[in-house]
């Protein structure tokens, strides 16, 4: 599905490495696992694959079902069936949450050659989907994300996911700013998208998300590279020894 | 003090190609506005407040011819339940107008003088106090020239509103307009405005609002682009009103919109707000002057420009807070998205206070798209082009959102999606 070799980035602005040679691939139906440190570039390898400006390839490759991405534009990722679930969900004051949802799904449908998604359907589908996360009929009018409080976001973007169907799903850090109950359901929410057609990608810091959305395999992150790779059990070993000690291991 | 030669001169080539209308009740009026304007001269390029906005134009003796404008869309308000009363180059037409008859609500014609009317305690007369401390010649200018205009006296509040309609089929119609609304006390009116007036338009409107009164006051202005507009709001605020303006203006290449408001009951609140779409050959100037003399009255000023192609924006807003006029919360918000490096915004807001316990806050700013909704939306598959026109009804939220209603807010932000769409295509 997903299929990063020797992924080379450095900052536009100055000039910082920040993946020195990062290999992975996520097959569809797998979820796998970044955990690392901060500032191991965890977060950097999302918004290089999902087209954020101010990044810089020096080398390397990142292909989804055999395109590549890198060559294509933010919006021309998403289509191709790309998605990340933001850190920090952005708000967008004067845009209803529905209008944009419809707005997204029907560009990606368009962009695809696929017919677009009449009014009709479109609120019965989302009415579902809201109601599994607990999103009520308020909060999709409301304008997006304004006003939300933080598990409010992050069930949002798990609505958004819901509804945009993609192949390749990237999580940067979804459990930042959730309370138990809410990781509860933003977990519940992921799980019903596994699928034997759909690849995760779940980054986080803490191994507590990973008890919630299983894991097929875990990746440690330092310092730009993937230093280690194992199964959920190597995120059960982060939590007892902390990330210092696999360091110390793979050093 | 005499007026400089040339600024007298200028000022008489106007007055020249005017004549004073018959003005029953409003004839006195009428003559002490024109000795107000041989007083103050109308506006010259040195004056300090038209430092920023070109008044030749607005005062010259003859207008610039304006195209007139065909639009391809319904226009704004046609869907609203209301009462329409049209004028075409600022002369009233009766056969496109409902019946002048709502329950709760006197309407007359300034045109239909009479000897008497309730209006004269206003006509002219909160016109005449706004032009302290700065002067506004070109309104005294309407006061004593204003062809027609509508005196609507609001007894209790009406079962809709008053929609003023708009229309311009002369190249070089030349309109001057005075409207008078009071609203007595507990009662409320939204009274909307739209349509292009004219080739050159000077517009005033008075407002008093008795204690408890409520106005909520809608207009847009274009898309008649060559047309030129001065505009002038007194406002007179009584104890506990609420006086609600907002404006969206698209397209223009000279629009003045001047709003006086002046609080003289306690417990008032005042919202003055904007948002203009300029493209090209535009210059848009809001000026906004808000006295607090009155204990704890509210003022909120958002002005919102989105400009391209080398738009010109102008922002000047005051609050003033009187000796006495304690525990005022005066805001003030002025910004623009530039979507280029030749469009230019100008601000000058001022704040002056005289009093010691009191919240007032102000703030300006120019800048781009924001990269980072831009790039939220671009991730869930939607086109740049599209994205940036959704970051630009984001960018006007604030302004929007003074509209109470939110139908009349879907309609605002339908007519500024069409003006970007045309614009993508």
């Amino acid at each position: 599905m997903l299929e990063i070799k020797n992924l080379h980035v450095k900052l536009e602005e100055e000039d910082k490495a920040i993946l020195k040679g990062v290999d992975l691939t996520v097959e569809a139906g797998k979820v796998h696992a970044i955990m690392g440190p901060n500032g191991s570039g965890k977060s950097t390898l999302s918004y290089v694959l999902s087209g954020r400006d101010g990044y810089e390839v020096t080398d390397g490759t990142a292909l989804l079902e055999g395109e590549d991405l890198l060559e294509m534009e933010p919006e021309e990722r998403a289509a191709a069936g790309l998605f990340l679930a933001f850190q920090y969900p952005v708000e967008i004051p004067g845009v209803g949450n529905m209008t944009f949802l419809r707005t997204a799904v029907n560009a990606q449908r368009k962009a695809r050659g696929e017919d677009e998604m009449s009014a009709a359907d479109f609120l019965k589908v989302i009415r579902a989907k809201a109601k599994d996360l607990k999103i009520d009929a308020e909060m999709l009018k409301r304008p997006v994300n304004v006003g939300f409080s933080g598990g409010e976001k992050k069930r949002n973007e798990i609505l958004q996911m819901a509804m945009l169907e993609p192949k390749m799903c990237i999580l940067d850090e979804t459990d930042s700013g959730l309370d138990v109950d809410a990781m509860k359901l933003v977990s519940d929410g992921v799980n019903a998208l596994r699928d034997a057609g759909r690849g995760f990608l779940v980054i986080t810091h803490y191994q507590r998300l990973l008890d919630h959305i299983k894991p097929d395999v875990v990746h440690i992150m330092a310092d730009g590279r993937i230093v280690k790779t194992g199964g959920p059990e190597l995120a059960l070993e982060v939590e007892h020894n902390g990330y210092a000690g696999i360091l110390e291991e793979v050093a | 003090m005499a007026l400089p030669k040339i600024k007298q001169d200028a000022t008489e080539a106007r007055l020249s190609a005017l004549d004073l209308p018959e003005g029953g009740w409003s004839a006195r009026a009428r003559g002490e506005a024109l000795a107000r304007v041989r007083a103050m001269g109308l506006p010259g390029a040195r004056d300090e407040y038209w430092k920023y906005t070109r008044p030749d134009t607005l005062v010259g003796a003859e207008a610039p011819q304006a195209a007139v404008f065909d639009a391809d869309e319904m226009p704004v308000f046609d869907a609203v339940d209301r009462l329409k009363i049209v004028f075409v180059d600022g002369v009233f037409d009766a056969d496109l107008s409902d019946d002048l008859a709502l329950e709760g609500v006197e309407i007359d014609r300034l045109a239909e003088a009479r000897d008497i009317h309730w209006a004269q305690d206003l006509y002219g007369v909160l016109e005449a106090k706004g032009q302290s401390p700065v002067e506004r010649p070109l309104a005294a200018l309407n006061t004593a020239f204003a062809s027609d205009g509508l005196l609507i006296r609001v007894t209790q509040t009406p079962s809709k509103p008053i929609s003023l309609v708009y229309h311009h089929r002369s190249e070089v119609s030349d309109a001057i307009l005075h409207h008078v609304v009071k609203v007595e006390a507990g009662a409320q009116m939204t009274l909307l405005e739209n349509g292009p007036a004219a080739a050159r338009f000077n517009k005033c409107m008075e407002v008093d609002l008795a204690d408890t009164a409520r106005l909520h006051h809608v207009r847009t202005q274009g898309r008649d682009h060559e047309r030129r507009a001065a505009t002038h709001i007194f406002a007179r605020l009584g104890t506990e009103s609420v006086f609600k303006t907002f404006t969206l203006t698209v397209n223009g290449v000279l629009t003045r919109n001047e709003v006086v408001v002046e609080f003289t009951g306690d417990d008032a609140v005042a919202h003055v707000a904007g948002a203009c779409m300029g493209d090209g050959d535009f210059h848009h100037d809001d000026t906004v002057f808000i006295t607090h003399d009155a204990v704890n009255c509210e003022s909120r000023q958002v002005f919102k420009k989105v400009l391209r192609n080398g738009a010109v924006g102008v922002f000047q807003g005051k609050i003033l807070v009187k000796p006495g006029a304690q525990k005022t919360d005066g805001y003030q918000i002025s910004q623009s998205l530039l979507l280029d490096e030749d469009s230019q915004f100008l601000a000058k807001p001022e704040l002056e206070i005289y009093a010691d316990d009191v919240a007032c806050s102000h703030g300006s700013t120019s800048g781009a798209i924001d990269d980072e909704g831009l790039f939220y939306l671009r991730a869930r598959g939607v086109p740049r082009g599209l994205a940036e026109d959704l970051m630009t009804i984001a960018f006007i939220a604030e302004a929007v959102q003074e509209i109470e209603d939110e139908g009349l807010q879907e309609e605002i932000v339908g007519r500024v999606e069409a003006w970007l769409a045309r614009r993508r295509s």
